[in-house]
This record gives C-alpha cells, sequence and structure tokens, in this order.
C-alpha cells in the first residue's frame, strides 16, 4: 500500500493516471458502438494509420498530433466512405487501409530516421513519458468526446440498433456514421501514446466485449465498459510499474484475464 | 385528404426493372394491403416510400411530415445477441428531426400507453434477443407508434409466426386502425387473417394489376 501512496506521489504517473482515466472512459464509450456495428478493427486499422502519420511526423520533425489527427480522421472517414459507397465489407477495407498505412510508415521511417526511440515509443506505447501538454490536450479532446457522445447518445443508439429505421425517420444516418468515425479517430489519436498503435484496439474493443456479457441493457452495457475500461488502465498501470513492463501491453494483459474469468464466471453461472 | 402521391415509379435492380410505372394515390386513414407473388415489387414498394431505396424515375409525394412516416420491416432475427431491452428499443421511436437527447415525461407516459395496448409491459425490461418472434414483432411496433406516425408502412410483419401470433398482430393493427387517423400500408401474403372489411388491395406483378376494395379482389 505504501509503495502506491509513493507511485501516487510522482508527478509523471498523476499526469499518466489523468490522461489515462479520459481516454479510456472515451475509447470505452466509442467501443461499445464499434463492436455492435461490428466495426471493432476499425481502431486496429486506424492505429496502422497513426504509426504511418507518427513516422512523418518524426522524419519532419514536428508535432505528433498534429500530423496524426489530421491523417487518422481522413482515413476513418475514407474507410466509411468506401464500405458505404462500393459496397464492400468494413473488414476488407480496413485491412486495405491499415497494411497500406503500414508499409508506408515502414517506408517512410526507412528512409528517413530508422526505428528510434520515438517511433518504438508510439507502437509500443509510453504513457509515463506524457507531459503537461498531453495531459491538457487529452483531458480537453476526452471532455469534447464525452459532451458529443452524450448529447447525440439516443442517436447513436438508434443508429447502431437499426440504421433503416432512423433513415425511414428522417434522419441523416450519413452524418452519424462520420460522426463515429471522427470519434473514433479522436480516441486512436489520444490513445495512441498510452497504448502504442499495435495495441489501441485492444483499448476500445475489449471493455465493449467484456461488459456485453455482463448485463441486457445498452445504457448498463455503456456504464459497465466505462467501469471496466478504468478499472483495467489502472491496474495495468501498476503492473507496469511494478513488473516494470511496458504499458499498453499490461493494459491489454489485464483485459483478457478480465475477459476470461468473466467469461468462466458466467458459464459457471448459467 | 391525400398523404400520398405516387407517379410513375419505376425501380431498378441492375438491369431488371422490379418496378415501372406505379401510379398510387392514398388518403389519410386508408388500410392498403399490398399483395402478389414474391418477387411482384411489394417489398420495394415500401422500401421505396420508406425512403430506403433510390428510385430509378417518378415521383412520390408526402402531403404528411417524412417524420410522420414509420416503418416496421420484415421479422428476422438478426438482433439475437444485441444488448439493448424491449424498453430502450421502443423509446427510439421518439426520435424525429429533433435531437432527444434525454426522453420526457410525455414519451414514458406514452411508452406505457402503447406497452398496454400491444400487451407488451411485461416485456419491457426483457433483452431484445430473448423476446420470441411474435413479442420481437410487437415490441418493433410499439417503436414505430411511440412517433405517433400519420403512416404507417409494414413489410410482411408476420412472416415466419404462427396463426395466433398472425391473428393476434393484425387485430391489434384493426384497433389501431379503428381509434386513430393512420394510414396503413402492408405488404402481406396473410390476407385471409385480416378481418377489416375496409381493406383496399393493390396486386403488383412489376407494376399494379388490381386496385380495389378486399370485396373486388375476392370476387376476381
Amino acid at each position: 500500500m505504501g509503495q502506491i501512496i509513493d507511485l501516487l506521489s510522482y508527478s509523471f504517473i498523476q499526469r499518466a493516471l489523468i490522461c489515462g482515466i479520459a481516454i479510456s472512459i472515451c475509447a470505452a464509450l466509442v467501443g461499445v458502438i464499434l463492436i455492435l456495428k461490428n466495426y471493432s478493427m476499425i481502431g486496429h486499422g486506424l492505429g496502422e494509420v497513426g504509426f504511418a502519420a507518427l513516422t512523418l511526423a518524426v522524419a519532419l520533425n514536428v508535432s505528433p498530433l498534429l500530423v496524426s489527427l489530421p491523417l487518422v480522421m481522413i482515413a476513418a472517414i475514407i474507410i466509411m466512405i468506401i464500405s458505404q459507397k462500393k459496397g464492400e465489407s468494413g473488414d476488407i477495407t480496413i485491412a486495405l487501409v491499415s497494411t497500406g498505412a503500414l508499409a508506408a510508415g515502414i517506408i517512410i521511417t526507412s528512409l528517413t530516421t530508422g526505428f528510434n526511440i520515438d517511433v518504438a515509443n508510439y507502437m509500443f506505447g509510453s504513457i509515463l513519458s506524457m507531459t503537461k501538454n498531453d495531459v491538457i490536450i487529452s483531458v480537453v479532446l476526452s471532455v469534447v468526446v464525452l459532451c458529443v457522445y452524450m448529447f447525440f447518445y439516443n442517436r447513436l443508439f438508434m443508429i447502431t440498433y437499426d440504421e433503416k429505421f432512423a433513415k425511414t425517420r428522417g434522419i441523416n444516418v450519413t452524418f452519424y456514421q462520420f460522426l463515429i468515425s471522427f470519434l473514433t479517430a479522436l480516441i486512436v489519436v489520444l490513445g495512441m501514446r498510452m497504448m502504442g498503435t499495435l495495441l489501441i484496439s485492444s483499448l476500445i474493443v475489449f471493455p465493449a466485449v467484456i461488459a456485453k456479457g455482463l448485463t441486457n441493457s445498452f445504457r448498463q452495457l455503456i456504464i459497465i465498459s466505462g467501469i471496466i475500461s478504468v478499472t483495467c488502465f489502472i491496474l495495468g498501470i501498476f503492473l507496469s510499474f511494478f513488473l516494470n513492463l511496458p504499458t499498453g501491453a499490461s493494459i491489454a494483459a489485464v483485459y483478457i484475464l478480465l475477459l476470461i474469468i468473466t467469461r468462466v464466471v458466467n458459464k459457471i453461472c448459467i | 385528404m391525400k398523404v400520398l402521391e405516387i407517379k410513375n415509379l419505376s425501380v431498378k435492380y441492375n438491369e431488371h426493372y422490379a418496378l415501372q410505372k406505379v401510379n398510387l394515390t392514398i388518403k389519410q386513414k386508408e388500410y392498403i394491403c399490398l399483395v402478389g407473388k414474391n418477387g411482384s415489387g411489394k417489398s420495394t414498394l415500401l422500401s421505396s416510400i420508406a425512403g430506403l431505396i433510390k428510385k430509378h424515375s417518378g415521383t412520390i409525394s408526402f402531403f404528411a411530415d417524412k417524420g410522420d412516416v414509420a416503418y416496421l420491416a420484415q421479422n428476422n432475427m438478426k438482433e439475437i445477441d444485441f444488448p439493448a431491452t424491449a424498453k430502450e428499443i421502443i423509446l427510439t421511436g421518439c426520435q424525429k428531426h429533433m435531437i432527444k437527447p434525454f426522453y420526457s415525461k410525455e414519451d414514458e407516459k406514452l411508452l406505457e400507453e402503447i406497452s398496454e395496448k400491444l400487451n407488451i409491459t411485461s416485456l419491457l425490461n426483457k433483452k431484445i434477443g430473448d423476446l420470441s418472434g411474435g413479442e420481437r414483432q410487437r415490441v418493433l411496433l410499439a417503436r414505430t407508434l411511440i412517433g405517433q406516425p400519420k403512416i404507417l408502412l409494414l413489410d410482411e410483419p408476420c412472416s415466419g409466426f404462427d396463426v395466433q401470433t398472425i391473428r393476434t398482430f393484425y387485430d391489434i393493427l384493426d384497433e389501431l386502425y379503428e381509434k386513430t387517423n393512420i394510414t396503413i400500408i402492408m405488404a402481406t401474403h396473410d390476407l385471409d387473417e385480416i378481418k377489416n372489411n375496409k381493406i383496399r388491395v393493390v396486386e403488383l406483378d412489376g407494376t399494379i394489376v388490381f386496385d380495389g376494395s378486399i370485396e373486388e379482389f375476392n370476387k376476381k
């Protein structure tokens, strides 16, 4: 216990906790919609785009957020447009965009800086190196995501359950599809530093998947996902600190463990 | 009073015409049954009216607000694993043009009234995927009714149900028609099960081949 209190007195841990909790809540909320709409791989795909954007930012020596935010958003919109217009299934489009982005990132890195510490930090996550500015940006954008989500909650639920019905009620479904893409892109960019581009999708997918087995209600699913997300993040960050493991991988490991426990308990109880 | 007018409507899937030059005028409080064999264009006509598919040519004019149209699709099991209660699903029907971040007390009251009418009060807190086909269709009918639509579009709502469930569903629909000013347009294969004698039957076979009362249709 004393070790944990000591740990909480470090300013880098405080920054990590503030950012992580804010991002975890937002990722869980958006994740619920994505898994129910069978878009669970979009986080992974956009993570690869984030990697490509980051290699570009490192090569150009500019802020990674400035490059990754617009590029990931454009990729999210492209994925949505191709899936809608061309009749391609979502996972094919995601696979095409993500492998293309990964290839671009590797080529850019090979031609410029090589796999230096900046690139590695973004690939595997390094939340403990977050600056005060990172905290401000993460918290402000997380509040934006939360407000937008709450305001459009009923519409997002309606469209997640039945797009056709929403269309017949005169609702602009395309707008909400883009809104979901926009929120996902924002979460991916914010979460990249924490989880790493390779593991960002776990932050989006796991809380909703775990929670889905625990409730029959959409509202409860969102609340439980948020609680699971924050709890696993906090456990993961302590695990990472005490066992000297990468943060993203530690959080993902806690998610996997919790998923197994909940599934086993569910099987035993039913 | 006219609520809907369709002029020269044609709909094409690839090179094949699903509907050709359909003309139909529908008045308030009409109960229309679209009949015809599979592939005759019943669902295509309903989907066109609902705005779900693009028309090739022609016009569909509403004399009601687009938000006053509600659509109930064929029974399907796609949502079996969807974590939402019947109540949550029904309340989404309150969403029209205006965004409703929260549902009002009036919405909750309407939910209560409609649930009682459709005999689904005991189902409200159950998971939608745990309901039987008939129960789920009644829940989805409640979702369309809570928006207080003026035009109700139903696409073979009882497809795959047993006779008793079909009768219960059509009795509910009959009562709704008698007690309100709603206009019902329904694609169906179960004309024999519908007891209402005010029905207007529209038979399709790529275009309209019959349009008249149920009595005239039965004499045909």
